[in-house]
């Protein structure tokens, strides 16, 4: 074994590839040739042995015969050579040799007779198949093979296990092979193997712990249950982690949703209900850039960033002039002219583009997930825009506290008549504040593209949640707005596996509506003279 | 006159209320002669399909009614009527379930089709009483009214006002729209309450009975219409006006000001589920999206591009609008949304005042004929 180890560590990275096979130190095709005619036998207990001395053989080509026969796709061909067929699709199969890897075009599958295997050669396979990779160099492959022999280790298997664990150079590696062992050495009886098993959360380890804790032999029955007793309370943990993320992650896309909306309404005190189309337009700028760039999805999805922006800060500018500045001091009027708008915006997006929701491609540094553990994966497109939806926020919050126009935004809100004999152009502050807050909700709609459908009635599910967000923080305060987005968030997910998903939100909405009732003003209400406005 | 007692009767002593009480008449009765004195196919004949439209706008003429009087006289902008109005049909579409009895699709004599679907064994306790008729109509008042009851308690006692107001009531119909929609709630699910058979034992489909839904919905409207009418011309109804142009300095001579308005919001919401009752049996279902905050938001338009705080303001409106969106609906269904949209916008902006304001501004115009100050005097 150790012989083939470091054979395999110098053959290393060719012998995946089997057109590259061929080119290492060729192995004696005679003998390959016997190895493989050791298969073409009737009986299957035959064919079983015969596996085993390919495994044994050191062969370097031996992981591809295995996973062909295991595929069905090891053949003879009618002139005694064997084969492995590349696509049993149709009727000729496109095959290539299987000693020499080399193509040998199609074959008529007439032709071809197929290595026949059963449910036991099968498992054997698949085992034989981890094993030869617990040799591979490539770490990957050997994470993924000592993760498939969790629960799969044999008799025959422990003894060459052992070794390798010895062998074994990376942690987590050693580590799930030690547990795929102990699970084994449980089942023989062994008491210790317990020790092993402490602490993993994996669930093949806990169905061999719910086995042994009804074996007959009370001392292993108990060392199992309070293992199992130890790894509930981990998992407990690790759910409500999971809980708490997800809620955070539903949290800073109430947070993107809602800033904007805490701009416009909540400093300016214009009611934007067409703010969930403005996020619309967001996404759908998103989605105009991958089809300007395509194959490219990573690179339209950062241009989208400042494009988004762009397209909902010019599209806020002209509702800001063309209605809402002849609608000053008449709230409730520009909530309905601002509705009809989102109307207009929807349809126009129906007609225009499509009714039916587009796809957004999401890049692939930002699919996938991160495994802190077996029972916890965070996925990363909700880890960027939790990231994201920070970055924005604190931008937004710097734009306020610290620059020019934060200031003058201020004043003017604070004190309208008082700000114009300062000095500051009313006019110009209101078109550039409620431009920044149409801008952000494009951003928003740019991050929501990478979660949910990219169609007409994005804005239309946002919006309600957004003013509850917004409302709920306390009017006119950004921080409330994070706080409460964040909060309502979590929440929702940790009730959302006692109420389910729809109960949860009405519950949130009714929590919200009594909360007003109670603190009219919000979480976060604002003091002095700026209350009174 | 003593004006305490006949303060229900006060109404009749206005002109604008016999004006449109006539007018109402005249169009109920017109519409009824069409349809029964003239033979089908005579140019002028009113097929019993257009008579159900009407009966479909007035129900929502009178719901419009319902708005104005809370918008219009007390300045709360509602955006959450169609709950109570949903409600209402709820109630009415219960009863109309129950009225199917064994003749549904499963035939089973008390549940519901969609209850053998879901494998229901008895009728929830909340179905209870819905086969009887007085019940039903009792509780298409009520269950509207009690929900307006504790909501505006809640709101009101708090002194939630102006845009606070509207976002809450928006989510408070929208989280009823989530509530429906869910299947074990046990009113539907996002199919609702439909099939039904008959009211009162009258066949739902015969056009009798469609012509009686619409004279019943006519005169729940004039009702409605002088209802409203004695409210807003009662002392009440001038705290109520006083409430909506300064409320802190109303509070101050001393009104309670939040009993005006959870009065006057209860009598509003039981108009508006009055108005589902008649909604539901003349459309045939009644299903979650009338719950849906788009519905509630579209009765405040008609109200607006009508004219606030008139009344038959309201009631032009919904007709117009709805008059509207049937005929973009059937003729170009992809510009209803822009229409809407579009109105929502030029009312706003353009027509503070609505088509009852231009109105008025053409009459006191003629009045004065020729008065040089009239048109400034008219926008002022």
């Amino acid at each position: 074994m150790r012989i083939l180890l470091a054979l395999a560590l110098v053959l290393g990275f060719i012998m995946t590839p089997p057109a590259l096979a061929q080119d290492t130190e060729p192995t004696d095709d005679a003998a390959a040739m016997t190895l493989l005619e050791a298969l073409d036998v009737d009986s299957f207990p035959v064919k079983g042995e015969a596996i085993d001395a390919i495994v044994r053989s050191d062969d370097p080509r031996a992981r591809d015969w295995l996973q062909a026969l295991l595929d069905g796709r090891l053949q003879r061909a009618d002139d005694g050579r064997f084969v492995v067929v590349l696509d049993n699709t149709g009727r000729d199969w496109p095959v290539q040799d299987a000693l020499t890897g080399e193509s040998l075009g199609e074959m008529s599958r007439r032709d071809l007779g197929r290595i026949g295997i059963n449910n036991a050669l099968r498992n054997q396979l698949r085992s034989a198949i981890a094993v030869v990779d617990l040799y591979s160099p490539d770490l990957q492959l050997r994470r993924a093979s000592a993760e498939r022999l969790l629960g799969e280790v044999d008799g025959d298997l422990a003894g060459p296990l052992a070794e390798v664990i010895e062998e074994e150079t990376d942690a987590r590696v050693r580590g799930r092979l030690t547990q795929a062992l102990a699970i084994y050495r449980l089942e023989q009886g062994e008491l210790e193997a317990i020790d092993d098993l402490h602490g993993s959360l994996h669930s093949r380890v806990r169905v061999a712990l719910n086995r042994a804790a009804n074996a007959d032999d009370p001392l292993i029955a108990d060392a199992a249950r309070e293992a199992l007793s130890g790894i509930e309370q981990m998992l407990k943990v690790n759910r409500a982690a999971e809980t708490l993320y997800f809620g955070l992650s539903l949290g800073s896309v109430l947070v993107l949703a809602a800033i904007g909306l805490a701009i416009t309404f909540g400093v300016m005190g214009v009611i934007n209900m067409a703010h969930g189309e403005l996020i619309m337009l967001g996404a759908y700028t998103t989605w105009a850039m991958q089809q300007l760039l395509p194959g490219q999805p990573g690179l339209a999805l950062i241009l989208a960033i400042p494009a988004g922006f762009m397209v909902s800060a010019l599209a806020g500018i002209a509702i800001e002039r063309g209605v809402i500045q002849f609608l000053k001091g008449r709230p409730l009027e520009t909530l309905l002219a601002t509705f009809g708008i989102s109307l207009i915006l929807q349809q126009l997006v129906r007609t225009g583009i499509s009714p039916l929701n587009r796809t957004v491609i999401t890049p692939e540094w930002m699919s996938g997930s991160i495994a802190v553990n077996d029972a916890l994966s965070l996925t990363l497109n909700r880890m960027y825009v939790l990231g994201f939806a920070l970055v924005v926020f604190a931008l937004l919050m710097l734009v306020m506290r610290r620059t020019r126009l934060g200031l003058e935004v201020r004043a003017v809100t604070q004190n309208r008549t008082m700000a114009r004999s300062m000095g500051i152009r009313a006019t110009r502050v209101d078109i550039l504040t409620f431009a920044l807050g149409s801008g952000v909700a494009g951003l928003a709609g740019v991050a929501l593209s990478q979660l949910t459908n990219v169609g007409p009635n994005l804005g239309q599910n946002y919006i309600i949640d957004s003013f509850m967000v917004v409302v709920f923080g306390g009017v006119g305060n950004l921080w409330g707005t994070l706080v409460a987005g964040l909060s309502l968030g979590v929440i929702n997910q940790v009730l959302e596996p006692w109420a389910g998903a729809v109960m949860a939100k009405i519950i949130v909405l009714v929590f919200i509506i009594l909360f007003i009732q109670k603190r009219p003003r919000g979480l976060f209400p604002q003091k002095g003279r700026a209350a009174e406005g | 006159m003593d004006s305490s007692r006949l303060w229900l009767l006060r109404p009749f002593g206005e002109r604008s209320t016999l004006i449109f009480l006539g007018v109402l008449l005249a169009a109920m009765t017109l519409v009824t002669l069409l349809h029964v004195a003239l033979a089908p196919g005579h140019p002028l004949y009113v097929n019993a399909y257009t008579v159900n439209l009407f009966g479909k706008y007035l129900s929502y003429a009178l719901l419009a009614v319902a708005v104005d009087l809370v918008w219009g006289y007390l300045g709360i902008l509602s955006l959450g009527h169609g709950a109570f109005f949903a409600l209402g049909g709820y109630a009415m579409g219960m009863y109309l379930m129950r009225q199917i009895g064994e003749r549904g699709v499963y035939g089973h004599p008390v549940l519901p089709d969609f209850m053998v679907f879901l494998n229901w064994d008895s009728l929830p306790w909340y179905w209870l009483g819905f086969d009887m008729a007085w019940f039903a109509f009792l509780m298409v008042l009520l269950v509207p009214g009690v929900l307006a009851l504790v909501f505006g308690f809640l709101a009101f006692r708090s002194r939630v006002t102006g845009v606070y107001l509207s976002i809450i009531t928006q989510a408070l119909t929208f989280a009823l729209m989530l509530a429906f929609f869910r299947n074990e709630m046990g009113f539907g699910g996002s199919d609702g309450l439909t099939d039904f058979r008959e009211i009162l034992g009258f066949n739902l489909r015969s056009s009798e009975t469609r012509l009686g839904l619409f004279l019943a919905s006519g005169v729940a409207l004039a009702l409605g219409y002088v209802l409203c009418r004695a409210i807003v011309t009662s002392k009440l109804g001038r705290v109520c006006v006083a409430t909506r142009d300064a409320e802190a300095r109303t509070r101050f001579l001393g009104y309670r000001v939040e009993r005006f308005q959870l009065f006057v919001f209860v009598v509003s919401a039981m108009l508006a589920g009055l108005a589902g009752a008649l909604y539901v049996p003349q459309v045939g279902i009644i299903n979650p999206s009338e719950f849906s905050p788009l519905f509630s938001i579209e009765i405040v338009l008609w109200v607006a591009l009508g004219g606030r705080a008139t009344l038959y303001g309201a009631v032009i409106g919904a007709l117009l609008v709805n008059y509207a969106k049937t005929y973009f609906t059937g003729a170009m269904p992809d510009a209803w949304l822009f229409a809407l949209g579009g109105l929502f916008v030029v009312v706003t902006v353009f027509l503070p005042k609505g088509v009852a304001g231009l109105l008025a501004l053409r009459l006191r115009q003629r009045r004065d004929d020729g008065g040089s100050l009239s048109g400034k005097e008219a926008s002022a």
